[in-house]
């Protein structure tokens, strides 16, 4: 992969931060180049490309989103922005692969992703909700902690994009969105699956009322 | 009606860049005396309000210079992200999505393009009749019927205050009043100086003697003195530029109250409604100010009623 970003990401990501008058705020947290898997909540087919865009320049290039193979492989538009300027990381949707081997099929992908120096774009709901709920997390989250233990978990909120985009609308509708990003999490040693996703959910929720 | 360089227009640019100039210094001059911390918030905060003021000035008189077509861009956009505000703090569901893309992207815009066209008779009904009607019926055809009054009403609310209410102002370009013909700008000019001075004022006046709040329930930082202090010199600035209208001294006295009295109504009522959404401004775009509709809202309320009664009167 190249260390350069697509001469078109800066147009691209100052397209997406007008469309969603994103303001950008960092709750106890800093852009750092360290690796991190930020995680967020999920309504909005701009969720990806918003979050991206929030990132300075220096971070954009060094983050991935991980997104549904089935909508970014659609059309040649999506797939050369999917390709060359998210370079985002395509997978499987995971409720269309129950199998345990694909599952961890797509980890190894995940961890071959972050190689030693990207970092991740994840959408732990596994699909999008209507925006007025978080569902459960899937466990993407804590299996990739446990790979690599020195990552950190940061919890990135999104709102109103489900207004600005909903589920199953083509043309966005350019509100002012929010995004919010918080102080990072490390899974602890011990630490069991079930607690660290409430724990990661609880943080996330926890910017959605700040 | 592209705004000309003549000696009245040179006067008010004198006027303004010197106004302007001596914020700067004054800003200057309280950021090295005021040393309490609330000081030091408010002083930052006007020399941000002053920065801001330089933009806003030069963009709106380029756009006067440039002809009535940069006029109709400036306001449409600003309607637009006015709108965006507006809707961004107004809870609307899901099933309005295309309700409002028709909002955004057709109504609004056409409001503007009828000033363009100098199509009045359509202008002064587009929204108050045919966007009236239409909302409701799009959000019907949607079929989602919760809170459905409640939805109708805010996306008309929305479009006549931030699309009709604020057209008004660029559609003093298409008024021919005998007497005063290509010379309409000037007209727009005075509108937008008298009621964002007028703003100014009561800031400053509040600021300098503000003591009894007139509605501590709605917006805290507007007082009596701030009021009356604020809308008279606003008024005797108005009246003190009526060489630059088709009006007497008097009648510019008049149409100066009317204008200011409009402001303030509209700054108060619009607080209202961020009060209900418990927050402070509409937005962040415009460093100090908040939002743009924050910085409109009086505008919003003084240019149908300066237009029409210009129209009336005057043409």
């Amino acid at each position: 992969m190249s260390e350069e970003a697509h001469p078109l990401a800066s147009v691209v990501a100052g397209l997406a931060m007008l469309v969603s008058g994103a303001q950008v705020r960092w709750l106890d947290s800093r852009p750092d180049t360290r690796q991190r898997v930020y995680f967020s909540n999920h309504t909005s087919h701009l969720d990806a490309a918003v979050l991206w865009a929030s990132l300075p320049p220096q971070l954009r290039v060094l983050t991935r989103p991980v997104a549904a193979r089935e909508y970014w492989e659609k059309g040649a538009l999506r797939r050369f922005l999917a390709a060359r300027v998210f370079r985002a990381v395509l997978v499987e949707r995971p409720g269309e692969s129950h199998r345990l081997a694909s599952a961890r099929e797509a980890l190894d992908l995940l961890v071959e992703a972050l190689g030693d120096r990207y970092s991740l774009i994840l959408f732990p709901e596994g699909t999008r909700g209507t925006g007025e709920s978080l569902a459960p997390f899937r466990s993407g989250l804590y299996h990739l902690g446990q790979r690599r233990s020195d990552l950190e978990f940061l919890p990135v909120y999104l709102n109103n994009l489900n207004r600005i985009l909903p589920k199953g609308e083509v043309l966005p509708v350019p509100l002012l969105s929010t995004v919010t990003f918080g102080p990072p999490l490390r899974l602890e040693p011990e630490e069991s699956k079930q607690a660290f996703l409430d724990r990661a959910r609880a943080a996330l929720l926890r910017l959605s009322h700040l | 009606m592209k705004l000309e360089l003549d000696p009245e227009v040179w006067l008010v640019l004198f006027g303004l860049v010197g106004l302007l100039a001596t914020s700067t210094l004054v800003g200057l001059v309280l950021r090295l005396r005021v040393r309490s911390e609330s000081g030091r918030a408010t002083v930052a905060n006007l020399n941000a309000r002053v920065r801001a003021w330089w933009v806003m000035s030069a963009v709106f008189l380029l756009v006067l210079f440039g002809g009535p077509l940069w006029s109709l861009g400036l306001f449409g956009f600003l309607s637009l992200l006015a709108l965006r505000e507006y809707i961004t703090l107004t809870p609307t569901r899901l099933a309005d999505h295309r309700t409002l893309l028709w909002s955004f992207f057709v109504i609004t815009p056409l409001q503007y393009a009828l000033i363009g066209i100098e199509w009045y008779g359509l202008f002064s009904i587009l929204i108050p009749v045919y966007a009236f009607l239409f909302v409701p019926i799009r959000i019907v055809l949607a079929g989602d019927t919760e809170n459905f009054l409640e939805r109708a009403a805010k996306i008309q609310w929305g479009l006549m205050i931030c699309a009709y209410c604020l057209s008004h102002a660029p559609a003093l370009l298409t008024l021919r009043i005998p007497g005063y013909e290509y010379q309409s700008a000037k007209l727009l000019l005075f509108l937008v100086v008298v009621v964002q001075m007028s703003d100014v004022f009561q800031y400053v006046w509040g600021k300098l003697a503000g003591r009894r709040r007139i509605a501590p329930g709605i917006s805290p930082n507007k007082t009596w003195e701030g009021f009356l202090g604020g809308v008279a010199t606003a008024i005797l600035l108005g009246t003190g530029l009526w060489w630059l209208t088709p009006f007497t001294p008097a009648q510019a006295a008049g149409m100066s109250a009317l204008i200011t009295l409009m402001g303030f109504a509209g700054g108060l009522t619009m607080s209202a409604i961020k009060r209900d959404r418990g927050v402070k401004d509409f937005g962040a775009l415009l460093e100090g100010h908040g939002g743009v509709l924050d910085r409109v809202d009086s505008l919003c309320f003084a240019a149908p009623v300066f237009f029409h009664l210009t129209r009336y009167f005057f043409t």
